[in-house]
């Protein structure tokens, strides 16, 4: 996770995507599977299932270790939770709005305004 | 243990606290660095404010909140429900987040804290819906990491 510029985009961008979120949700809740159970009425081919986890991977969320012949998931993070990356979604949202407001009254050529 | 009730954040702001306190409290002024499309005047307590949001991807979602107190120059809190963004989902019946903006004088000019709680309220469904949303919300700019992203999963 250290090793990540921006955890918090690359997180709510893995997210941002009904089967992966469905993933990381059934891992949250029934903790490590393989890939054969997390296939299970996914709706969409092991192979998606595969490339989908290796996205959340990619994210820091999930992390496959080999057991036998196929990889078992389990959700990466410590406590991670759909209220934290929501929470982190919401962050983000205020980061960017404040950002908007500092140009908005920093930049204005004098008191008033365009708004006067 | 990051705590999922709260966002608080500050920021400094080189410009007078009446400056700030404009930007916040008066409709148009806050739509234009929030990116939504609000009448002119002042907030008032208790009052409901609504209009459209004006960013790209976002123009069919109406943004409303109640405003709670308003102590000139110093505090602003309304109450909304966050990330309301879903048309066809009825937000009325789930509980609210809190949001608080405090102003001090500093040298240089206005400190600006934010406060936004009562997250562990909404329901966790809700948040995942949310989520699932993001690819069209406010982060359109998102769209270059999900690019990124895919490039990856391309790659294998």
């Amino acid at each position: 996770m250290s090793a990540q510029s921006s955890p918090a985009a690359e997180v709510f961008a893995a997210l941002g995507d009904p089967t992966r979120l469905a993933l990381v949700q059934r891992l949250s809740a029934g903790g490590p599977a393989s890939i054969t159970r997390l296939s299970d009425g996914a709706g969409v081919t092991r192979q998606a299932v595969t490339r989908h986890l290796e996205v959340l991977e990619a994210a820091g969320l999930v992390r496959g270790l080999r057991q036998g012949r196929e990889r078992v998931w389990q959700l990466e993070r410590d406590g991670f939770t759909v209220a934290q990356a929501f929470l982190e979604h919401v962050s983000r949202g205020w980061d960017e709005a404040l950002e908007r407001l500092r140009h908005f009254v920093e930049d204005e050529p004098g008191e008033g305004g365009s708004w006067a | 243990m990051m705590n999922t009730d709260r966002i608080e954040r500050e920021i400094l702001l080189r410009a007078p606290r009446s400056r700030v306190w404009r930007a916040l409290t008066e409709g148009q002024e806050f739509g234009s660095w929030f990116g939504v499309k609000l009448g002119a005047g002042d907030f008032q307590p208790g009052a409901r404010v609504s209009g459209p949001l004006t960013c790209k991807g976002l123009d069919h979602v109406t943004m409303k909140f109640t405003v709670e107190q308003v102590e000139p120059e110093s505090f602003f809190s309304y109450r909304w429900h966050p990330y309301a963004v879903d048309p066809d989902y009825d937000y009325e019946q789930e509980p609210t987040t809190l949001v608080e903006f405090r102003l001090d004088e500093v040298d240089g000019g206005t400190r600006l804290r934010v406060v936004e709680s009562g997250f562990d309220l909404i329901p966790e469904a809700r948040k995942a819906k949310a989520l699932e949303m993001n690819s069209n919300g406010w982060a359109i700019q998102m769209e270059n990491i999900e690019r990124h992203v895919s490039a990856v999963e391309s790659r294998g």
